[in-house]
Order: C-alpha cells, then sequence, then structure tokens
C-alpha cells in the first residue's frame, strides 16, 4: 500500500480519499515517511515543517468529514493531496530562502497567491523544495545548500533550476510541486526526471509570492505524474490576481473537461517541427526518441509539418541580457536591511551592502548581477537591453508566424539526457547553451510542457517539449494527454 | 556593441554593491568577456522599425482603486529585522 | 560686470491619496514608526506593484490645472540605486515617457505697495511624473534607525524650466504652485510635513547673455521662506565667485535655513548611473480623451482666474480677493454670501476682515466655524436695511460667531436695533434746525459742512440708535423745503 501510496496521481488519490478508502493523514504520513527514507540520498528538500503538514492532513479530514455530514458537493480533487513547493515561493510562517545564505532564517510572514489558491483547493503545502540559487541555473548545483540528486541516478543532477521539485516528485516525496520557469526551469528538470512539468503562458498564474528572478519571464507552473495531474493544478492556481499587475484578466476553464472534450470531439491536431530545434548539439538518443514521439502522433492521425523559428539562434544571448539585467535590479532588495543575511563587520551602511551581498550571494548569481549590471550601465542600455528587447519582438513574432500553419511546436526539452554532477559547473556558457531549445517560450510568453518520452540505453529520461499558443493550455494539455494515452514512459518509477 | 575588454568590472561592481575578491574578479572578468562576445552575434540581427517587447501581451491600466486595506503590525514588520530599537531597523551610521 | 540668475526649481508633492502609490496599505503622516507598511512597502521577497488609480487621477488634475499635455501613453520605470531609506533599492519612476508634459504656473510678483496687484507672469513647466517616495533615516549615535511610513507614498516631482529669474519669482512661483495644488484637491502640500519639498537648479551669467553658466543643485529648502533665502543667498555666492574670478563648481549644496549659508555636499564618489529600464511589473498606463474630460470636470476655477473674477464680476477691491482667493473654502464662502445678500464688497470686507480676525483668534478653521454664509449675508442685509448700525454690527458679529445663532435673533436679544421712527427722528432733526439759524444760513449759502453741526443734537437726542445715514438724508430733506 504505502508505495502505491507515495507513486499514486492526484487523480488516483481523490478518488481514494473521497471514498474513504483513505484519510489525508494517511496519505501525509506516507509521504513524509518516504521523505524520510529517500532524501538523505536525493535531497530534494531544503526543509519541511512535518508538524505542520500533519495538522493541514487533520484539518483536511475534518473539512472532508464534515462536507460529508452536510451532504454537499464532490470535494476539490486536491483536498487533502500533499503539493510540494519550491522554496522560491512564499508560504506564510515557513522559511524562504531561495537556496541562498542571504535569506537564510527568514521566515515569511504572508503567502503567495498560489499558495492561497493552493490551501484554498484544500492541499497541504508540502516541505521548501531545492533549487539553483535564485532560480538561476540549471541542475540545482548552485543552490547555497546542497545539490539534488537525480533520482533515475543520484550521481547525475536533477535539472533545474526546478531541480528539488522535479526529483521530489519523481523520488515519491509529494505527489504534486510547485516550481518556477523563467528559461526552463520547470521543462527541463521535468524531462531529466521524467515527469510531467508544465509552464503556463506568460501571466496566467499569478507571481505574486514568487521571488523573482526575470519578472518579464518567470512564471509558476505544475510538476505533476499524469497530464491530468498537471491540468488539475493549473486550474487550481491559474487566474487573475489583482495583486500581480502582470497577470491577464481572463477565465480560467476547467482544463480536465476541455481535455476530454477535445478527446471527444477527434479533432485532428496540426504539429509543428521547427528545423532549427534539430541541428547541433543535440544527443541523438534524445533525438531519436523524440523523433518516435513524433512518429507516434502520424500514427494518431496527426497532421505533422517542418516549421521554421529563424531567429532560435539568438535566444539564448537575448535571454542572458533580458534576465541578467532584470535579475540585478530585482536582487537589490536583499541587503541586509531588513530581512535576512548581514555581514557582522560593516563600517557604515553602504560597506553593510558590499559585505553582505558578498558574503549572502554565491558565484552565479553575481556573475548575473554583474552582467545584468553591465548592459543597463550608461551608454550601453541601447546596445544590450533595448537590442535584446527587440530581438524578444522577432523570436515571439516567428513563434505567431508558425502558429498560422500548425497547433501545437513539438521539440525536444533538452538537448541531453542529466548530466552528472560537476561536468559543467565550471563553463557557465556551456551550461547556459543547454537552455536553448526551452527560452524561446519565455522569450515568447508561451505556455509550454514536458512529457516523459523515453529513456536512453542507460536508463535515464529523456522529455518532450510541447510548445502551445497563448493562453490556450487546453489545447496544450489534450495534445499532451493524447500521446500519454498510447504511451507507458510516464509510469516508470525510478529504484530508489 | 561595445567590445567586452571595455567591462570595467570595479565600476560595475560598485553599481552592483558587491565587493569581489581578486580571484573573482579575474574569473567574472573573463567569463563575462565570454558572455559578451557570445551575445555579440545579437549584432547580426536587423532591428530596424522593430518594437521592442516589454512585456508578453499588451494590456495597459491595470490598477487597482484607492481603498487602503490592512498592513502588517509592528511586530509583523520587524520580525525578520537583523537588528531593531525603537520599532525601527538599525543600519549602521550612514555616512554622504 | 552685472549678472542675472537663471533658476529652474524641481517640486516635489506628495499626493493626498488613501493608500500608497503601489499597493493598499494606508497612506498617512505623523503615525508611529513602521506602522504603514505591508510586504509590498518592505520589499520582501516575492512582492509586486499595483498602481493606485487615485494617484493617477490626481496627476492627471494637476497636468490639467497647469496646461500641460497628458501623455496618451505611459510606462513606469526603475531607477536603481541603493540607500537604506529605499526598500527595493529601486524607485519606480517615470524616466522618459512622464504622464504630463508643458505647461505653466502663472505667478504674481511683489506689487509696488500691498493694495497694488503685482505684475504676472507664466513659468514654463518642463514635465511631471510620478513616482514613490522613500522611508525616513533618524540618525543616533553611530546608527540610523529607519521608519518606512512615508516609504511608497505617490509623489509627483514638477520640474520647471530654467526661467525663473530671481528669489522672488521662486518664492511667487511655489506660493502659486501650493495653491493651485491645494485647490485641486491634489495636495495639503504642508512643507512642515514634507509633503511639498523643493530643489533649487542655479546658475548666473552676464546680465543679457543667453548662455547657462555652470549650475549648482541646492537642497533642503525646507520651507517657502528658505526657498527665497537660500536662492537669494546662492545667487550672492555665485556672483561674489565670479566677481572675484573664481570659477563655479558643478555640485550639490545643501542649505541650512538656521544660519542661512549653504555647504557643498562632498561629491559622491562615483557619478550617478541610475540604470534607468522599464519595469516589468508595471503595464503601461493609457490616457483617453473620455478619462481626461471625467477629471477636467471635477477642475476647479484655478486662483488666478478666480481673483481677477472677483474683481470684475463683484467690483471686489485687490486686497479684498488677495486675502479671499488663495483659500478655496473662503472664496467659495464669499461667494456663497454675495449670492445671498446681493452685496459682494459688504460681504467681502466682513469675510476678509471680521470673520479671518475670529477665526485666527479662537484658532479654528473656516470648517468649523459656526457662522455660516446666512449668517453673514444676514447681517449684511440688517445694516443695508438700516435695522442696526455698523458698529452695533460688529457686536453681532463677535454674538453669532461665538453663539452661532441667526443676526436678527442676536439683535432681538441684546436690543440693538437703531432707531427707526421716523416721526422722532424728523421732530429731532427739526428742532435742530430750528435752533441753529446760522448754520443753516450757511447751509443754504453752498456750505455744505455746515449740516455737521446739526447731527450732533440729534444724535444725542437719539442716544445714539439713530442711522447717521438716515440722519444725514432728514436733515437734507427738511433744509430743503
Amino acid at each position: 500500500m504505502p508505495e502505491e501510496l507515495f507513486n499514486s496521481t492526484i487523480a488516483e488519490l481523490s478518488g481514494l480519499l473521497d471514498r474513504g478508502a483513505l484519510s489525508s493523514v494517511e496519505l501525509m504520513k506516507a509521504v513524509i515517511a518516504r521523505t524520510k527514507a529517500v532524501d538523505g540520498r536525493v535531497r530534494a528538500f531544503n526543509s519541511y515543517d512535518e508538524e505542520d503538514a500533519m495538522a493541514q492532513a487533520r484539518a483536511s479530514d475534518a473539512r472532508r468529514a464534515k462536507a460529508k455530514g452536510s451532504g454537499s458537493g464532490a470535494a476539490s480533487r486536491l483536498e487533502g493531496i500533499p503539493v510540494g513547493i519550491k522554496d522560491v515561493i512564499s508560504v506564510a510562517g515557513q522559511p524562504l530562502t531561495a537556496s541562498s545564505r542571504i535569506l537564510e532564517g527568514f521566515v515569511s510572514p504572508y503567502d503567495a497567491t498560489v499558495t492561497r489558491k493552493l490551501k484554498a483547493a484544500g492541499a497541504i503545502c508540502w516541505g521548501r523544495l531545492n533549487l539553483d540559487e535564485f532560480a538561476m541555473g540549471s541542475s540545482t548545483e548552485n543552490s547555497a545548500f546542497a545539490t539534488t540528486s537525480n533520482p533515475w541516478d543520484l550521481e547525475r543532477v536533477p535539472g533545474g533550476s526546478s531541480g528539488g521539485s522535479a526529483a521530489a516528485l519523481a523520488a515519491g516525496e509529494a505527489v504534486a510541486t510547485l516550481g518556477s520557469d523563467t528559461g526552463g526551469s520547470i521543462r527541463q528538470p521535468a524531462a531529466l526526471c521524467s515527469v510531467v512539468g508544465l509552464k503556463p503562458s506568460y501571466g496566467r498564474v499569478s507571481r505574486y509570492g514568487l521571488i523573482a528572478f526575470a519578472s518579464s519571464l518567470d512564471q509558476i507552473g505544475p510538476f505533476a505524474r499524469s497530464v491530468e495531474d498537471a491540468a488539475t493544478v493549473l486550474g487550481a492556481i491559474a487566474g487573475h490576481d489583482p495583486r500581480d499587475s502582470t497577470s491577464l484578466r481572463q477565465e480560467v476553464p476547467d482544463y480536465n473537461r476541455g481535455v476530454s472534450d477535445l478527446a471527444k470531439s477527434g479533432r485532428r491536431w496540426k504539429l509543428g517541427i521547427p528545423r532549427e530545434y534539430f541541428g547541433e548539439g543535440l544527443d541523438p538518443e534524445v533525438g531519436a526518441a523524440v523523433q518516435a514521439a513524433i512518429g507516434e502522433y502520424r500514427r494518431m492521425g496527426c497532421e505533422v509539418r517542418e516549421v521554421s523559428l529563424p531567429h532560435t539562434k539568438y535566444a539564448i544571448g537575448a535571454y542572458y541580457i533580458i534576465a541578467t539585467a532584470e535579475c540585478s535590479s530585482n536582487l537589490a532588495r536583499f541587503d541586509g536591511v531588513r530581512y535576512g543575511h548581514r555581514s557582522k563587520d560593516a563600517k557604515d551602511a553602504i560597506d553593510l551592502y558590499f559585505k553582505t551581498r558578498a558574503e549572502g550571494f554565491g558565484p552565479e548569481v553575481k556573475r548575473r548581477i554583474i552582467l545584468g549590471t553591465y548592459v543597463l550601465s550608461s551608454g550601453y542600455y541601447d546596445a544590450y537591453y533595448l537590442r535584446a528587447q527587440k530581438v524578444r519582438t522577432l523570436i515571439r513574432r516567428d513563434f505567431l508566424d508558425a502558429y498560422r500553419d500548425v497547433d501545437v511546436i513539438v521539440t525536444p526539452t533538452s538537448p541531453t539526457p542529466a548530466f552528472r554532477k560537476g561536468e559543467k559547473a565550471a563553463d557557465p556558457l556551456a551550461m547556459y547553451l543547454n537552455d536553448i531549445y526551452t527560452i524561446g517560450v519565455n522569450l515568447a510568453g508561451l505556455p509550454g510542457m514536458s512529457l516523459p518520452c523515453g529513456f536512453t540505453a542507460g536508463g535515464l529520461p529523456i522529455g518532450l517539449q510541447l510548445i502551445g499558443q497563448p493562453f490556450k493550455e487546453t489545447e496544450l494539455l489534450a495534445v499532451a494527454s493524447a500521446y500519454e494515452q498510447r504511451t507507458e514512459w510516464h509510469l516508470r518509477r525510478p529504484r530508489l | 556593441m561595445p567590445q567586452p575588454n571595455d567591462l570595467k568590472l570595479d565600476h560595475i561592481a560598485n553599481l552592483a554593491r558587491l565587493s569581489l575578491t581578486a580571484e573573482e574578479k579575474e574569473r567574472f572578468g573573463r567569463q563575462l568577456g565570454d558572455m559578451l562576445d557570445y551575445v555579440a552575434l545579437l549584432n547580426e540581427v536587423d532591428v530596424e522599425g522593430v518594437e521592442p517587447t516589454a512585456h508578453a501581451f499588451p494590456v495597459v491600466n491595470v490598477w487597482a482603486q484607492d481603498v487602503p486595506e490592512p498592513g502588517l503590525s509592528v511586530e509583523d514588520a520587524l520580525r525578520n529585522a537583523p537588528e531593531r530599537r525603537d520599532n525601527m531597523f538599525v543600519v549602521p551610521k550612514v555616512v554622504e | 560686470m552685472n549678472y542675472e540668475a537663471v533658476i529652474g526649481l524641481e517640486v516635489h508633492v506628495q499626493l493626498k491619496t488613501r493608500s500608497k502609490m503601489f499597493t493598499r496599505v494606508a497612506a498617512g503622516f505623523g503615525l508611529p514608526e513602521n506602522t504603514l507598511t505591508d510586504p509590498v512597502v518592505l520589499a520582501l521577497p516575492g512582492t509586486l506593484p499595483v498602481m493606485n488609480k487615485g494617484a493617477l487621477d490626481k496627476i492627471i488634475k494637476a497636468g490639467l490645472l497647469l496646461g500641460c499635455e497628458i501623455a496618451a501613453v505611459c510606462k513606469w520605470d526603475r531607477k536603481n540605486y541603493f540607500y537604506p531609506d529605499s526598500p527595493k533599492n529601486y524607485q519606480i519612476s517615470q524616466y522618459d515617457q512622464p504622464l504630463c508634459r508643458g505647461g505653466c504656473v502663472e505667478i504674481e510678483l511683489p506689487g509696488p505697495a500691498r493694495n497694488v496687484m503685482g505684475e504676472h507672469k507664466r513659468i514654463a513647466l518642463t514635465r511631471i511624473h510620478l513616482e514613490e517616495d522613500v522611508g525616513k533615516l533618524n540618525h543616533v549615535e553611530g546608527a540610523s534607525l529607519v521608519d518606512f511610513n512615508r516609504a511608497g507614498t505617490p509623489l509627483m516631482e514638477i520640474v520647471s524650466e530654467p526661467v525663473i529669474r530671481s528669489a522672488d519669482e521662486a518664492f511667487a512661483y511655489l506660493t502659486a504652485l501650493k495653491t493651485v495644488m491645494i485647490y485641486g484637491g491634489i495636495s495639503d502640500c504642508d512643507m512642515e510635513k514634507g509633503q511639498l519639498r523643493c530643489d533649487a537648479n542655479i546658475s548666473i551669467r552676464p546680465a543679457g547673455t543667453a548662455g547657462l553658466g555652470t549650475k549648482v543643485e541646492l537642497k533642503n529648502l525646507n520651507s517657502i521662506s528658505f526657498v527665497r533665502d537660500g536662492i537669494a543667498q546662492e545667487i550672492r555666492r555665485q556672483t561674489a565667485v565670479a566677481l572675484s574670478g573664481g570659477t563655479i563648481e558643478q555640485e550639490t549644496r545643501d542649505y541650512d535655513g538656521q544660519t542661512g549659508l549653504s555647504q557643498s555636499l562632498r561629491s559622491k564618489e562615483m557619478a550617478h548611473d541610475y540604470r534607468y529600464f522599464p519595469d516589468p511589473d508595471l503595464m503601461p498606463v493609457e490616457v483617453d480623451e473620455a478619462w481626461k474630460s471625467a477629471i477636467r470636470a471635477t477642475c476647479p476655477e484655478l486662483p488666478f482666474d478666480k481673483q481677477r473674477r472677483f474683481m470684475e464680476q463683484y467690483g471686489v477691491p485687490y486686497t479684498i480677493t488677495s486675502v479671499l482667493v488663495p483659500d478655496r473654502g473662503l472664496s467659495d464662502f464669499f461667494e456663497e454670501t454675495a449670492r445671498l445678500c446681493g452685496k459682494p464688497q459688504a460681504a467681502g470686507n466682513w469675510i476678509a476682515n471680521d470673520l479671518l480676525r475670529e477665526l485666527g483668534a479662537a484658532k479654528i478653521e473656516l470648517s468649523q466655524s459656526k457662522v455660516g454664509p446666512a449668517h453673514v449675508a444676514g447681517l449684511v442685509r440688517l445694516v443695508d436695511g438700516g435695522v442696526i448700525l455698523s458698529n452695533a454690527a460688529k457686536e453681532v458679529f463677535v454674538d453669532m460667531f461665538r453663539t452661532g445663532e441667526a443676526p436678527e435673533a442676536v439683535v432681538e436679544r441684546k436690543g440693538l436695533k437703531a432707531e427707526t421712527n421716523l416721526d422722532e427722528l424728523e421732530r429731532w432733526c427739526a428742532e435742530a434746525i430750528a435752533s441753529n439759524p446760522k448754520s443753516v444760513a450757511d447751509y443754504k449759502g453752498g456750505k455744505e459742512s455746515a449740516l455737521n453741526a446739526f447731527k450732533g443734537p440729534v444724535m444725542r437726542a437719539a442716544k445714539g440708535k439713530a442711522d447717521p445715514k438716515r440722519v444725514d438724508e432728514m436733515l437734507r430733506r427738511l433744509l430743503a423745503r
């Protein structure tokens, strides 16, 4: 029973909870036990509050009992489900570190909007999941606290920056998790850990309570064991938020119903394969798995055609200018004045800034702050930031042009499977280039997801990326679901 | 685009309020040079007449009405303060 | 050589909104430290700004009142710099797309005498933009204490063109600007509370030349008279430097109102590089005609327009209008009184003299006064109708100010009614004429002042309750027979 519990989907568990075959307390206990058993090796969590989680589970059971007594309708699908939270999303009364020394000891006094929404849906906010410091990285090696291990091969990285969120789910330490995605930070670790990861359209989910890395690119999204679960969590967290001016005022559809309606309609999807995403640098095994997945879509009767996204090769450059510029400003607030780490030996206020920030930030964060400060500095703004924003326009235009002919674009998520810890740590640029397939989606503000589509001969997961049109998450999920229905990759679990 | 060798690392670190060790200066200087070389690729792109994208979708006038809501108690406001005195945040002396 | 000054003012005005610029915690002054904060004000990790519609309405109103061009679209930028009073270490401001451009402030320079209107001039504005205020640092031994109550308060920066020529003009500019802001309900502009703050950019050049000299920024002009004194002192300082053959350094100087002197602020170790870029957390503002019209409908008449109208429409003298007009409440009070009694000049006198005197003595605001326009209008009518005499009217005013009673009731209660028995008055006048034939002859011989000789005995007979005007009329009528 316990193994089935911690490896089950939300859909399965909520059925058990609804029937009274399982209590939230039992589920939470199983997840805690699993976490204690494996997290010493996986290191997905920065911290977790067992007592608080159990209290939430008891409260959920009480709500369920009360609802049953009063004969009110079916509970939310997330009622009593433990959802792990990336440690860059605020939960009132819990630590919030961004895996950085500069926030060591900080306890947030407020809930992020997604946290509030998850709680309102009855979910249990479970633990603080590790990440690359301030979500800057692709491996969690930049965490100030620990490098998370890939549950499929503990010597390898889980991807990043939401490595803790992907690994925890793959290892059975949560039923679903939340991550954030600025340049691929949900999709790439989802691919490397063989789970479903969804980055919604920019503006679909409120960023209030998400520590900003690059405000115009960041978006919160779910990791889940199935496309259906991802749709469930997205439905709970999406929607306009008066506290986030960049969240779009647009109704949130019932994604699960939308997906099943589309499945019934027998719609023949038109899929685009961007030729620029299958060139140099793509691992042959990854390429083969993705081609096999495309073949599967063909067999389903989908129309597959080649499309072109001609500005793809400029995406990484534009991204690193825009993201670092925004981060250099966003991270200015970490100064040791109001909260967080403060240097012990500052002689005056200015000195306090220099020392606190030197002690508190890790090398990758410093590197990006320096680059971002440089590109915004006097005389360089037009050459770098403004030009990058114009290139961003062209990249977005490429996608919108392609969508005149196709519904969804299909690509690999990551050019390679999980790499070994330390393998790319010395060369930041090589690490950045690894984000080639995911970055364009953020620059264009599109929804994108990664789903399991195979394994290398060595047993490492491979992810398939699907890229949807703005705010058409339902169609994106429907295309993903169609593939998932015909394959079994998503059912495999790592041996731990 | 300016050449990476005009990267005045001390000046930039100063603006960013980051003190860097000699080793960091050497390493970051080199890595940032690499990055700037790489992003010089953007110079190839013809951006004549292209509007910059600041937001992924265009929406204007997102605001709230001027109606006050409760804020934090003094206790909550200062709970995370590294140092406090008389309900205020203490910082070392500010020298102009 | 003669030098002339070239002055541009940067004025910061705190908007009178209920909540802050980018979050909804209350804005306010004088509250205990750090009681007006929320996660956004403290820049806690993960927080985001949301614009205050009320603040946008107010800056648009300011722009319309000052004749600015209101931008069809504008955006928000981040101004990056570190300082402990700035929670995010960047300030949300407007860099290259301010909400208002152009416009002007009409000013009045001191006239040749107090009762003569001075010259009017228009000081052109460069721009007005909106930003957020910072917190407050309290310096103690070896440390500084930060209070974030003020942080995030909506702040409007009004930048003038460098067209101000003297300390007096600067003073007049600030006075006029302040009046417009208060009229529009845009700000209370209390300099003591920091609701209006002023920095001046000052340079000098040989009189009559067109170039611009090296400019010095003068900060901490914390009261309206410090603005005048500080600028005057700086012009003298620069002139002295120039005359002695020295060069004026580009610098920022701190004015000390106590000593009347300024001191150079050591130039910062590095030049400012604010790294402005568009704030990705905020969407642009688009102002359409409908929005502008709606705000325009709430715009009051400008103070100087009102003053001209009071003088033309009501024939009220300049000195009285210059008392009534700067206070919108008082001028409204006046107009209502004038409407009720139809005697604007008398109404203006009562309000500008007696009402203000009593308010001052009682140390209360107009809004707290028990005397309303109906009271004053009633009093004017009583005097005009000869029901009471003007010396009795003064007594009635003081009484009704204290009690709030209608003037008629006060007159009744105190028995202050003037003598109105015309038969009796005629008898007293006839007796006075009969007993003084010499003055009768003088008067009839064309000596107008001879009439006064009869007035004393009449007033004595009336025990002071006769209306001098009526006595005058009656005597003339009887003498004309």
